[in-house]
C-alpha cells in the first residue's frame, strides 16, 4: 500500500503525476498553480523520474510542446491556472480534435480583471466546450487519485481525448493535508507506459492536424462529440478499477444526504465539503436538504445527474463563474437546460458565489440556502454583494 | 523508408469512418490529387538541344519532371501546372511552353 | 539566354532523387516556397519529424484526407510551431531514452513562413532556441501573408504593397524596413544561422545539412519566391530569386557560432535594385525616388553585413 504523508496539495499532484511514467512536461508557472511547476521540475532535477521537462516560454507553448510530444507518442503533462489557461484557450479544441491524451492540472482561479490571484472557476468555464474531459476534485486526496487516473482516461483507446483536473486555487493547491500515496509499483500496474494509437515517427509517416473542409468539419465535430461523450463510460470504468486497486471510490456524480431531501444543493469542486457540513446544519434545524456533487463536469454526466435529483423539489445551483450578460452561472446554465424537457423536474435556482477567493463558510451555504428559497423568480442571485 | 500506402477510402465519409483526428495514414497521397487540370500551356521538350544538365527537373516546384531513362527530361502532365519555369531555366533553350487547346 | 552561367554549381546529379513532399499538392503555379521546401526535405531525408505553421504550405499539403508529405507532419495552430516542435523533440529523446522508439537520429524540423516566425511566431521561436532543443527552424519568408490574402508583415519589405500596406496616395505601401531575423538567432547564439533561397538549389541544400548536423538549434531563413503575392510572372520566379540575391537586397549568408560568412560571390558592386524592384506589381507604385532610397538603404546593410563578415569573431 501506499504512504500516508502530510503534504501541500499542489505538491502532492506533482508527486502523483510523478508516479505515472511521464515522458514530457511542459508547465509554465503561475500563482496558485506554480508549486506544481517547482516540484515537477524538483523531481526531474533530481533524476526521480525519466522525463524531459520542457520549462516553456509561456502557456500557450507549454500546451502547444504538450501537443507536439504527445502526436509524437509520449505521455505529455502540464499544469496552469486562470490567466495560463486562457493563454492556451486558442490550443485546447485542436488538442482534442486531434485526439491527444494530454492531461493537466488547473489550479482554479478567477480570471483577470480587475487582476486577481484567488479561487473561482471563472478560468475554465471559458474552456467548457473545448472537447476536453474536465474532472473536479474535492480535497487533497481526490487531486493525487484523479490526477493519476486522468491519464488511464485520457489514453484509453476509446476515448483518446485531454483531460483536465480542476484543483481549487489556493482552497486546495496550498492546503496541507494528510494524504496518501500509492507506490510506484501500483501505479505502475494500474498505469503501463502510454501506448499511442499513432505516433509521429519516421517508420510510419503520418500526417496530423490537417484541415477540413466543409464537405468534413460537421463530421469531425460529431466524432468528437460522440467520442467525448463516450468518455464518460471510461471515467465510471477507471473509477471503479480504482476503488478494486486502491479502496477509494468515486462516482461522475456524488450524493450526500440526498435521498429523502425535498431540496437538494449542487456544487463543483472545493466547496462541496463545506456544503455538506451546512447540509448537516440544516438537517439538524429539520430541513429536508441534501448535496449534489458534480465530479465530472465534461462530459456532462445527464443520466447520473438527473437520477441524483429525481425526486426533489427545489435544486439550488452554486456557481463559482458567471456568464456575463447572459443566463446566469453556466453549470446551472447547463443544468436548466438539460432538464427542460423533463417532465418531473425540480425549480432550478442559481446562486453565484464564491468569486474571485471570497470565502465561503457553512455559515454563507445556509445564508444561500435561505436566499434561493425565498426567491419569487428564477433570476440568479449574486450573493454576498455589497449593495 | 517511407512505404507507400494507398488508402483508398470512399468518399465523402460518414463520421464514424474519419480516421481519428483526421489524421492521414497513407504519407504522400495528395498524388491522388491531379494538378494537372491547372494548366494553360505545357513544357515541349526538344531533346535535341538538351544537354541533360536536369535544372528544368531541379527547378520544378511540383516536382513532376523526371529523368527519362536515356537521360533526358519529361514533365508528368497529370500534375505539371505549366508555370513556365522549366522552360524559362532551361538555358539551352530545349523547353518551349506550347498553349493548351481548349 | 545566360542567367545561369555557373550552371555546373548545380550539379543536379548530386541532389537526392527521391520526393519527399508528393505532387498533387496545391501550391500556385510557380511557388517558390514549396520549391524550397521540396528542396529542405530533400536535403533531410527520411528521418525527420516536421512541425508546420498554419500558413500557405499547410493549407496547400494538408486538407484531409490528403497530404503531400512523405514524412511525419503535424499541423497545430499559427503561431506555435517552433513551439510545437519542442515537444515533438523532447517526446523523441524521451522514447529513445526509455526504449520506446528506435534506437536512432531523427530529426525534429519546423516549418512556418514569415508571419509565423517573424511575427505571431517570434515568442514562441525564442523560447524553442533559448531553450537549446535538437531542432532546425525553418522561415520560408515571401514577405507577406500569402496565405490569407497578401497582407503585410513585419518582413515584408520597405514600400511594398500588400493588402494592408496598400500603395495609397497618403502613405504608399509598407512604412518600414524588414525586421532582420536572422540576427536575432545570432543575438539567441544559435549555433548555426543561414539565410538562403531556392534559386541557389546546391546552397541551399548544404546549409540544410549543415543545420542538420548541429546537436541543437539551428535557424534557417528561406527567401521563397512568391508569384501570386508579389504580383509577377509564374515563370520568373527562380530569376526573381537570383535578382534578390545579385542586387544585395537578400544576401546569403551564415554564421557559424557567431561567425559571419558570405557564401555568394561577392560582387565588385551590387546590381540596381530597381532590376529586382521592376517586374514585381508590389512595387509598380515606386518613383525612381523611392527606388533611390532603396538602394541607399540596401547599400548600407550591405555594408553592414561586409563588416560583420569581416570583423565578427567565432564565439
Ligand atoms: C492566431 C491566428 N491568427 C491569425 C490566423 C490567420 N492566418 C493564418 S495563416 C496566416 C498568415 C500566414 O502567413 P505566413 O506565416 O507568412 O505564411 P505564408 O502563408 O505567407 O506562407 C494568418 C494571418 C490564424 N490562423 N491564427
Ligand atoms: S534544363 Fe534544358 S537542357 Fe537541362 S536537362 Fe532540362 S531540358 Fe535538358
Ligand atoms: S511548367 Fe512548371 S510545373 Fe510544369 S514541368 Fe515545367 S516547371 Fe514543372
Ligand atoms: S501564395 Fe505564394 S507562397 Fe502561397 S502557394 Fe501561392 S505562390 Fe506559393
Ligand atoms: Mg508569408
Amino acid at each position: 500500500m501506499g504512504k500516508r504523508v502530510g503534504m501541500e496539495v499542489a505538491i502532492a499532484a506533482a508527486e502523483a503525476v510523478a508516479l505515472c511514467n511521464i515522458d514530457v512536461a511542459a508547465v509554465y508557472p503561475i500563482t496558485p498553480q506554480s508549486h506544481i511547476a517547482e516540484h515537477m521540475a524538483d523531481i526531474i532535477h533530481d533524476g526521480r523520474i525519466d522525463a524531459e521537462f520542457i520549462t516553456v516560454e509561456s502557456e500557450h507553448s507549454a500546451i502547444s510542446a504538450c501537443a507536439g510530444a504527445s502526436a509524437a507518442g509520449a505521455r505529455a503533462y502540464t499544469a496552469t491556472s486562470s490567466q495560463g489557461l486562457m493563454l492556451m484557450h486558442e490550443i485546447l479544441p485542436i488538442v482534442s480534435a486531434m485526439r491527444l491524451p494530454i492531461c493537466m492540472a488547473n489550479a482554479n482561479r478567477a480570471v483577470s480583471g480587475p487582476l486577481n490571484i484567488w479561487n473561482d472557476h471563472t478560468d475554465i468555464m471559458p474552456q467548457r466546450d473545448s472537447g476536453w474531459i474536465s474532472l473536479f476534485v474535492e480535497n487533497g486526496q481526490e487531486a493525487i487519485d484523479l490526477s493519476i487516473m486522468s491519464f488511464k482516461i485520457a489514453e484509453d483507446p476509446e476515448v483518446m481525448l485531454p483531460c483536465v483536473v480542476n484543483i481549487d486555487g489556493f482552497q486546495l493547491t496550498h492546503m496541507i493535508e494528510p494524504l496518501e500515496l500509492p507506490s510506484q509499483a501500483e501505479v505502475a500496474k494500474f498505469l503501463p507506459p502510454r501506448k499511442a494509437f499513432a505516433q509521429l515517427h519516421p517508420d510510419n509517416p503520418i500526417s496530423m492536424g490537417c484541415f477540413a473542409m466543409p464537405d468534413t468539419y460537421t463530421e469531425t465535430v460529431k466524432a468528437k462529440e460522440v467520442a467525448l461523450r463516450a468518455a464518460k463510460k471510461v471515467v465510471t470504468k477507471v473509477f471503479g478499477e480504482w476503488a478494486k486497486r486502491f479502496g477509494r471510490k468515486y462516482s461522475v456524480v456524488e450524493t450526500y444526504r440526498a435521498k429523502d431531501a425535498d431540496t437538494l444543493m449542487l456544487t463543483m469542486g472545493s466547496m462541496g465539503e463545506t456544503a455538506a457540513t451546512a447540509v448537516d446544519e440544516l438537517r439538524k434545524a429539520g430541513r429536508k436538504v441534501g448535496l449534489v456533487k458534480l465530479r465530472l463536469w465534461r462530459p456532462f454526466p445527464v443520466e447520473e445527474f438527473k437520477a441524483a435529483v429525481q425526486g426533489c423539489k427545489t435544486l439550488i445551483v452554486m456557481d463559482r463563474a458567471i456568464s456575463t450578460g447572459g443566463a446566469g452561472g453556466p453549470v446551472a446554465t447547463d443544468v436548466k437546460s438539460l432538464l427542460y424537457g423533463d417532465k418531473k423536474k425540480p425549480r432550478v435556482l442559481n446562486v453565484i458565489a464564491g468569486l474571485g477567493g471570497r470565502d465561503l463558510t457553512v455559515g454563507d451555504f445556509v445564508a444561500m440556502f435561505d436566499l434561493a428559497k425565498k426567491k419569487k423568480d428564477e433570476t440568479f442571485e449574486l450573493y454576498g454583494v455589497r449593495e | 523508408m517511407a512505404k507507400k500506402k494507398t488508402e483508398q477510402k470512399k468518399w465523402p465519409e460518414k463520421w464514424h469512418e474519419l480516421n481519428p483526428g483526421c489524421m492521414v495514414f497513407a504519407a504522400g497521397n495528395a498524388a491522388n490529387y491531379k494538378t494537372g487540370s491547372w494548366k494553360s500551356q505545357r513544357p515541349l521538350w526538344d531533346n535535341a538541344k538538351c544537354i541533360k544538365c536536369g535544372i528544368c527537373y531541379i527547378f520544378c516546384p511540383e516536382g513532376c519532371i523526371q529523368e527519362t531513362q536515356d537521360g533526358f527530361y519529361e514533365a508528368n502532365l497529370d500534375y505539371c501546372k505549366g508555370c513556365g519555369i522549366c522552360a524559362h531555366e532551361c538555358w539551352p533553350g530545349a523547353i518551349v511552353m506550347r498553349e493548351e487547346e481548349e | 539566354m545566360n542567367q545561369v552561367q555557373n550552371f555546373e554549381i548545380f550539379a543536379p546529379k548530386l541532389v537526392d532523387r527521391k520526393e519527399y513532399f508528393s505532387a498533387g499538392h496545391r501550391a500556385c503555379q510557380g511557388c517558390g516556397e514549396v520549391l524550397a521546401l521540396r528542396h529542405i526535405l530533400k536535403a533531410l531525408g527520411d528521418d525527420v519529424v516536421v512541425a508546420n505553421a498554419t500558413g500557405c504550405m499547410e493549407i496547400i499539403s494538408s486538407g484531409y484526407p490528403q497530404s503531400a508529405w512523405e514524412v511525419p507532419y503535424v499541423h497545430v495552430a499559427f503561431e506555435n510551431a517552433a513551439a510545437v516542435g519542442s515537444g515533438v523533440e523532447a517526446a523523441l529523446k524521451a522514447l529513445r531514452r526509455k526504449g520506446r522508439i528506435a534506437d536512432r537520429n531523427v530529426k525534429t524540423i519546423a516549418v512556418a513562413g514569415d508571419g509565423g516566425t517573424c511575427d505571431i511566431g517570434l515568442q514562441a521561436l525564442s523560447g524553442a532556441m533559448e531553450r537549446g532543443h535538437d531542432m532546425i527552424f525553418f522561415c520560408l519568408d515571401n514577405e507577406a501573408y500569402m496565405n490569407t490574402g497578401i497582407q503585410r508583415s513585419s518582413a515584408t519589405p520597405f514600400m511594398a504593397a500588400t493588402t494592408t500596406s496598400p500603395a495609397g496616395h497618403a502613405i504608399p505601401g509598407q512604412r518600414t524596413q524588414k525586421k532582420n531575423v536572422p540576427e536575432i538567432m545570432v543575438a539567441h547564439k544559435v549555433p548555426y544561422v543561414a539565410t538562403a533561397c531556392p534559386s541557389y538549389p546546391l546552397d541551399l541544400i548544404n546549409k540544410v545539412k549543415k543545420a542538420a548536423a548541429v546537436k541543437g538549434p539551428a535557424y534557417v531563413h528561406v527567401f521563397s519566391m512568391c508569384p501570386t503575392g508579389w504580383r509577377c510572372a509564374s515563370e520568373i520566379t527562380i530569376k526573381m530569386g537570383r535578382l534578390v540575391v545579385e542586387t544585395g537586397v537578400f544576401p546569403l549568408y551564415e554564421v557559424e557560432n557567431g561567425k559571419y560568412r558570405l557564401t555568394m560571390e561577392v560582387p565588385e558592386k551590387l546590381r540596381p535594385v530597381g532590376d529586382y524592384l521592376k517586374p514585381q506589381g508590389r512595387f509598380r507604385h515606386l518613383t525612381p525616388s523611392d527606388v533611390e532610397k532603396i538602394q541607399e538603404y540596401v547599400n548600407r546593410e550591405w555594408e553592414i553585413l561586409l563588416n560583420k563578415v569581416e570583423c565578427m569573431q567565432p564565439w
